[in-house]
């Protein structure tokens, strides 16, 4: 008994001592929640399992053999292997139940009073804040902010191939599926930056596909919601309007979206407010003006295969136009 | 008759000649099983080198080992080779070797179609190896999802090759199950009545029959998916009306039962081992039986739990979480048959009675983590991730290559005539357990801490590098018990010492003939009393007459008490079915290119069809 005891609970804790960031282990959000308490009670269940069917086994194979068990002993057997059936036949029963209660704890999408659209593609995270007036209403990318203790609904759709959301530490995961429209309910009982990450097969950069969820209290969220419902940031010293004119003017503008500026691409993401992003290349690179500067640069080395082509420039328009992306707080 | 004319005769008629022509046309069980578990092992070296690649990759972050676009078809090889090339041909190669034996006949039925499926298997093999050593390999997982691997977002003719290889792989499963199962039914020993059958025969049968029915899912997804892409219809495409989980469905409605046929042979083949080396029959034969029919009609209740995060109705899924718990029911089952068995029985620790206790112990963590992920918000964590990545390591090794090593020493002193190293078994043994768990067991936790699988890296900042680099130099030891167990394995076979026809005491008909068994299998053929009648009587098997010495003949028995029906002859050598697998791999390659290959390319198909079947006249019959 003791034995047993001792071994689970250091194997408990061996996987738990472990859990970083972007962990099923170390929930923060109501779903998360629910289930780590399935997996910490299956997990314990199916060890104790697992313990005693080794030591029948050893015991099996181990215990005196020279004394032949005779016709009585078959009768024996009979009995202890029905009852060892008897016993998985309840053990899943419980497990089943414990199953269909934790499904039922975890949010309804219908009860949520915030949806956000998701939208997979390869190899980012399109972000879309709808709102019934357009004026309201905008798009970013890789990162999605939302209030703690609210139920959010994420409306989950395909631009290409299946995606998966995941976020561990706030719920488990959906797939995004090309034509349907799926969803998934966040609530982040503690403010935090939570990463997740796409968790379907998507192709070449299938790797780097992350995101970050944002998890703020409802007057910082409210703070955020009016900054990135206003147009990207005027240009405002020579460098940052040099860098806007070479953007325009160049083929970025094509694919991709500055609000208040004539770029109105949508093949890439939104970037009217990039700057204020904590990651670039969805969760690649950490948003700073250097890492801009080498992603513009050479898009194709960083991340291979993405859907961006590297535009070529001169050493100032690069200069320039990653001092403009850096600005668009 | 004495014996040894009974042999001169017999084997006048059975032997395949010798030199190039007899080794492309023979029809010989043997010969082909041999052949065929050789090519299949051949295939799980290949795989095994490929994941050391991956192991490599990802033994630190932001490696640049391997880039993404060849990491991706690395890891669709290996799935792909792994299950299509290797276990679901292995099992039926095994089967193909020892059926016939194990239930006392002279060939297979069918033995031009066995030589056939082993060819269009090597053909399909050769394909998919070669596309990917010509940098062609396809990269969209083993079970290519759609749209990824439709015409849009699969460019150039990875998937088609892919899906053509699944298609060659079919043909030879669907062939080798329906030999097995007319074999079982009809050519089984005088006497050896339905509950006389060794277990390994019957989870062959019901094995037989889980390809039988699951083949034609796979069939229609990936013969819609060709369809998709070479001919433009939209199966797959939403813009069109179609459907992305219609593919999923289709593919699980085949892919989950197929992890049945890879597993069922392997409990059969434990079943044999743990009843010859605890000296005892398996406690309760007919709930076995029972068992393996159960989990056979169960595994096609279940594959949506491969669909949990798919976005499906509630209560379906349910529903499955339910079915998939009690799949774990015979599993169970099972296991409390061979530890009663153990128990009851006087345990020989042999080399393979080491690879089943190792079987227990790694299958029992595989199946309590299926239970595990049956559960959908246990599933909504895990799908998708390293902890599946070890599930389902812990099932099919565990759960198949186990108890197929176990089979290989086991049966190896059957096939060659020689033995294998006890002494080097048990260090092949230790190593490859040791190295398994070591390497796959992190995995568990590598899931738990949000590591998704699929990737061909992952950043620094991320909470994973010691795990993996601790994954990655286990992976060595693994891969060096393996080594250790082809060195072996060739040596046993050029300089092993000698065996008996029985050296084990077993008690199956296999070991009733001499080892390696003369190309008839049996001088005249066993009459069996009971389900273990080498033990019974060794020395007086009683033997049924009157087959022709002048044509190669088989008894055809009844269904259920395999009583004597009628004398049936067996097809002689042919170089046909080769002409026949090299005319058909032609059609199935060229329609990768276009559709009219199916047309034009079943005119030479046809032809060696009529050479095949083309009536030769029996000879004279004496008796
Ligand atoms: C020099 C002009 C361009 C600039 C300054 C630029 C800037 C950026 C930046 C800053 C990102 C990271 C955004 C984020 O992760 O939040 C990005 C990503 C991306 N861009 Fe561009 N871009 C340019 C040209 C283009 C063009 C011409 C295309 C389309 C053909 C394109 C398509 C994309 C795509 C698909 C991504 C997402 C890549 C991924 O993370 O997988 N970009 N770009
Ligand atoms: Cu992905």
């Amino acid at each position: 008994m003791k034995t047993w005891r001792i071994l689970l609970l250091s194997i408990l804790a061996l996987v738990s001592a472990c859990s970083g960031n972007q962990s099923a282990l170390d929930p923060g959000g109501a779903a998360a929640i629910h289930i780590e308490h399935l997996i910490i009670g299956v997990v314990a269940v199916c060890t104790a399992i697992w313990i005693l069917v080794m030591i029948v086994l050893g015991w099996a194979l181990l215990r005196d053999h020279s004394q032949e068990s005779g016709r009585s002993g078959e009768r024996q057997l009979t009995l202890t292997v029905t009852a060892g059936l008897g016993a998985t036949v309840l053990i899943i029963t419980g497990l089943t139940i414990a199953s269909f209660y934790t499904t039922r704890s975890i949010g309804l999408p219908e009860n949520a009073s915030l949806t956000i659209v998701v939208k997979g593609q390869q190899w980012w995270w399109q972000v879309i804040y709808a709102d019934p007036d357009p004026a309201f209403s905008f798009q970013t990318a890789n990162e999605i902010h939302i209030p703690v203790g609210q139920d959010v609904r994420i409306q989950l759709e395909s631009a290409d191939v299946v995606h998966s959301f995941w976020v561990p530490n706030l719920a488990g995961k959906q797939d995004l599926v090309p034509g349907r429209s799926n969803s998934i309910v966040l609530r982040a009982e503690r403010p935090g930056v939570y990463r997740g990450q796409c968790a379907e097969f998507c192709g070449m950069q299938h790797s780097h596909m992350a995101m970050m969820i944002i998890a703020e209290e409802p007057a910082l969220y409210q703070r955020w919601l009016a900054a990135q419902r206003s147009d990207g940031v005027k240009a405002t010293n020579p460098e940052a309007s040099a860098g806007m004119a070479a953007f325009l003017s160049k083929p970025c503008a094509a694919c991709h979206t500055v609000r208040g500026t004539p770029a109105s691409g949508t093949t890439g993401p939104d970037l009217t407010h990039v700057g204020s992003r904590q990651t670039i290349a969805a969760g690649l690179f950490e948003t700073s003006r250097g890492s801009l500067a080498a992603w513009i640069a050479d898009p194709q080395t960083l991340k291979p295969g993405n859907n961006m082509p590297m535009v070529p420039l001169t050493s100032a328009e690069l200069r320039d136009i990653s001092a403009y992306m850096e600005s668009l707080k | 008759m004495d014996e040894p004319e009974l042999d001169r005769r017999l084997t006048a008629i059975w032997s395949t000649p010798a030199g190039v022509w007899g080794t492309l046309s023979t029809v010989d069980h043997k010969t082909i099983g041999r052949r065929y578990i050789v090519t299949a092992f051949i295939f799980l070296a290949l795989g095994g080198m490929l994941a050391l690649a991956m192991r490599l990759q990802l033994s630190q972050p932001e490696a640049r080992f391997i880039g993404p676009d060849r990491y991706n078809q690395i890891f669709t090889m290996h799935g792909t080779n792994m299950m299509f090339l290797f276990a679901v041909p292995v099992m039926e190669a095994v089967a193909v070797y020892l059926v016939p034996l194990m239930v006392g006949t002279r060939n297979i039925a069918f033995p031009r179609l066995n030589a056939f499926s082993y060819w269009i298997y090597l053909a399909g093999g050769m394909l998919l190896w070669i596309a990917f050593a010509v940098d062609a390999g396809p990269d969209a997982g083993w079970f290519a999802y759609v749209p990824l691997s439709g015409p849009e977002y699969a460019a150039g003719k990875r998937a088609d090759i892919w899906a053509q290889m699944i298609t060659f792989t079919e043909v030879s499963a669907l062939a080798v199950a329906v030999e097995i199962v007319v074999t079982v039914f009809k050519q089984r020993a005088p006497g050896m009545s339905l509950d006389r059958i060794p277990l390994f025969v019957w989870s062959m049968l019901v094995t037989s029959f889980l390809v039988i029915l699951a083949m034609p899912a796979i069939m229609i997804a990936s013969t819609a998916l060709i369809l998709d892409r070479l001919v433009g219809t939209h199966f797959f495409n939403p813009a069109e009306g179609g459907d992305v989980l219609l593919w999923q469905h289709l593919f699980w409605f085949f892919g989950h039962p197929e992890v049945y046929i890879i597993f069922l042979p392997a409990v059969g083949m434990v079943s044999t081992i743990v009843a010859t080396f605890t000296r005892r029959p398996v406690f309760g034969y007919l709930a076995m039986v029972m068992a393996l029919i159960a989990t056979g009609v169960l595994a096609f209740g279940l594959w949506v739990h491969h669909m949990f995060v798919a976005g499906l109705p509630r209560l379906g899924e349910s529903f499955f979480t339910a079915s998939s718990m009690v799949i774990a029911i015979p599993a169970g089952l099972q296991i409390f048959c061979w530890l009663a068995t153990m128990w009851a029985g006087r345990p020989v620790f042999k080399t393979p009675f080491l690879f089943v206790i190792g079987f227990v112990v790694i299958f029992v963590i595989g199946g309590l983590t299926g239970v595990m992920v049956a559960s959908v918000p246990f599933d909504t964590q895990v799908h998708d991730t390293y902890f599946v990545v070890a599930h389902f390591h812990y099932v099919l090794v565990g759960g198949a290559v186990f108890p197929l090593l176990g089979a290989i020493y086991y049966w190896f002193p059957k096939m060659t005539g020689r033995m294998m190293s006890e002494t080097l078994g048990r260090w092949i043994f230790s190593l490859i357990f040791t190295g398994f768990n070591l390497t796959f067991f992190p995995m568990h936790i590598l899931g738990l801490q949000g590591m998704p699988r699929r990737i061909y890296t992952y950043q620094p900042e991320m909470p994973w590098s010691g795990v993996n680099m601790f994954i990655s130099l286990s992976a060595v030891i693994l891969a060096a018990g393996f080594l250790l167990f082809f060195i072996d394995v060739i040596r046993s076979a050029k300089s092993g010492s000698a065996a008996p026809a029985n050296p084990w005491g077993a008690s199956t008909l296999e070991w009733a003939t001499a080892s390696p068994p003369p190309s008839y299998n049996f001088g005249r053929l066993p009459v069996v009393g009971s389900l273990e009648p080498l033990s019974d009587n060794p020395e007086t098997l009683p033997v049924a007459t009157g087959l022709s010495v002048n044509r190669r003949e088989l008894v055809v028995t009844s269904l259920v008490e395999a009583l004597p029906q009628a004398r049936e002859s067996s097809p002689g050598n042919s170089i046909w079915p080769l002409w026949s697998a090299l005319a058909t791999t032609a059609m199935l390659i060229w329609s990768i290119f276009t559709p009219w290959a199916v047309v034009w390319g079943s005119i030479p198909v046809a032809i060696t069809l009529v050479g095949w079947f083309w009536p030769k006249g029996v000879p004279e019959d004496d008796s």
